[in-house]
């Protein structure tokens, strides 16, 4: 169904932006396209701005830590209402350099899913009006939700169930 | 009422202006749930608003990071939970497609059924708090009953009336029984005389109009720029509905109209969750009249889907299942879905990453009051505190959702 807003899409970004675009996938119907960190706002604003996209709607922002748990990213859901199409930009990098532009000039309403980005995994936005913890208490030093923190004390043993792997 | 509209001229080079602050929240009885608001005033009216969220954060992302697939859904639950069974629902939708499990016409149909009544709950919730915050008790404690009608066919359903956990990844726990039906179907015939005199209360009356017309309103621009979706975003006049732009659960078989305001002030928010109730129930009568005969109410998921007791009983590949979904050991593909729902206060999404293993590798929720709340303060500046109180329910801000 979105066979051809993905190669529409592909084609316009690679035209643009050439390497910046690192993967281009459809997941479950979902174009998905994987952007460098240095290019992602130039990919956003052109995104938002294009007439044709128009992607003027931004469903999700959020945030992620890829399984070597190395480098983090940001996840973009954009949208455009008028003929439905959706479209995931994602960027990855280095989880001990976690700094990306803020997309709150393009979308007043990133501002909240940045800071509660930031606030889960520590990914700083550069140039967010007011980028501080939203959720959590402001005297808590680490980022929770970062593979490094796991849920339960790892050292207990009581609840370690061999049998199952857990 | 509404905008700084007096004729006192600013204070010019005579003495600086002083502003004091007041601490509204986070237990003020009239903010609904644990918000705390710390408000700059000049007089009665609002300088600035600094809203304080996370009061009651419970780390649903993370939970869900260790939890098997169908012990997610009560975590869902307490989302909005005002109409919890909407997110149980989305999230089981979202399993569905991530597993590519297709369910029966008939589970769909009930599915609508269930989540119809939760909109109506959800927006009966949010309606009568916004009359009894203008000063109307009366249509609150009328209408309020109704809730505990829909609260009771939830309990037939599942057993459980507020935080449902209800349905299953697949389909139904159980057929619906004939009690279950009959209330419903009652439901349907009595509740359009309970909301007409509810709307007769309300809507047309003088006082209510005067209170809330041209309260915190918000622009179509704005709304689209902050995020905005549900029917605060249908207030300010974009038909955008993931019902209709995005069909779920066979939302296209049905015969309906999404209700937009124009100014996206107090009043139309009110007029938009009025109307979808008609709707709702409009949708809910053709659910009830086409319900497809002669299908199971669950699809054919032994994987996902517990066994009836008998059958674990007597049945080896039961037995398996059953201790397998019971223990979480269902492998699932891998792959990342975004579902998305239109749950009561707008787009409810699922965004789930899932690395194959017993657990989401990442499961976020996008929580549409979370997204919508940040536009408050710009939504309350300059107007007075109590517009700013009925702003505040008009939008149907939920602690649960706000703060995952």
């Amino acid at each position: 169904m979105n066979e051809e807003l993905f190669n529409k899409l592909k084609e316009k970004l690679t035209a643009k932006f050439h390497d910046a675009v690192e993967v281009s996938e459809i997941t479950y119907d979902f174009p998905t396209f994987t952007i460098k960190k240095d290019h992602i706002h130039e990919v956003l604003t052109f995104l938002k701005n294009d007439e044709e996209l128009n992607f003027h709607f931004l469903t999700d922002l959020t945030g992620f830590q890829t399984e070597d748990e190395k480098h983090l990213g940001v996840i973009y859901h954009l949208h455009n209402m008028i003929k439905n199409n959706r479209v995931r930009i994602k960027t990855f990098f280095d989880i001990n350099k976690p700094e990306i532009p803020t997309a709150t000039d393009l979308w007043p309403g990133a501002n909240w899913m940045e800071r509660e980005t930031f606030d889960f995994y520590g990914v700083r936005f550069k140039g967010h009006p007011k980028l501080k913890r939203i959720l959590n208490v402001d005297e808590m030093d680490i980022f929770p939700m970062r593979k490094e923190y796991p849920l339960e004390d790892q050292s207990r043993d009581d609840k370690n169930d061999k049998m199952f792997g857990r | 009422m509404s905008k700084k509209d007096n004729n006192i001229p600013e204070s010019e080079n005579t003495m600086e202006k002083e502003y004091s602050i007041l601490n509204l929240g986070p237990t003020h009885p009239a903010t609904h749930g644990i918000f705390q608001n710390i408000l700059k005033m000049d007089g009665e009216i609002i300088h600035e608003a600094e809203p304080t969220v996370g009061y009651i954060h419970r780390a649903f992302e993370k939970l869900a990071e260790r939890r098997p697939y169908n012990q997610i859904t009560p975590i869902t639950d307490r989302l909005n939970y005002c109409s919890s069974p909407i997110n149980n629902m989305g999230w089981h939708m979202t399993v569905e497609k991530l597993i590519g499990c297709a369910v029966p016409k008939r589970v769909d149909y009930m599915r609508v059924i269930i989540m119809e009544l939760a909109r109506i709950a959800d927006h009966l919730v949010c309606n009568s708090v916004v009359g009894v915050d203008t000063g109307a008790m009366t249509g609150f404690l009328y209408i309020f009953q109704w809730r505990e009608k829909i609260y009771d066919i939830y309990e037939g359903i599942c057993g459980a009336r507020l935080t449902t956990n209800i349905g299953r990844i697949g389909g139904f726990e159980r057929e619906w029984s004939k009690d279950v039906w009959d209330k419903i179907n009652n439901f349907v015939k009595e509740y359009p005389k309970a909301l007409k005199e509810f709307a007769n209360l309300l809507e047309r009356n003088k006082i209510f109009m005067d209170r809330t017309v041209n309260c915190g309103p918000i622009s179509s621009k704005m709304a689209l720029e902050y995020s905005f979706t549900g029917p605060n975003l249908r207030a300010t006049g974009v038909d955008y509905d993931v019902r209709v732009a995005t069909p779920y659960s066979s939302y296209q078989d049905f015969d309906f109209i999404i209700p937009i305001g124009t100014s996206g002030d107090t009043y139309d928010r009110f007029m938009v969750r009025q109307e979808e109730m008609w709707q709702s129930l409009k949708i809910i009568e053709q659910a009830i009249k086409n319900m497809p005969k002669d299908q199971p109410f669950h699809a054919d998921v032994p994987e996902f889907y517990l066994p009836p007791k008998e059958e674990v009983y007597n049945n080896m590949e039961a037995l398996i299942y059953h201790f397998k979904i019971v223990m979480g050991e269902t492998n699932v593909p891998k792959g990342e879905v975004y579902h998305s729902v239109e749950g009561g206060n707008g787009e409810l999404g699922f965004y789930l990453v899932s690395d194959g293993g017993r657990t989401p590798f990442r499961l976020h929720f996008r929580r549409p009051c979370f997204i919508y709340y940040q536009a408050y303060p710009e939504m309350v500046k300059g107007i007075m505190l109590s517009d700013a109180i009925i702003t505040m329910s008009s939008m149907n801000v939920i602690a649960g959702e706000l703060d995952a």
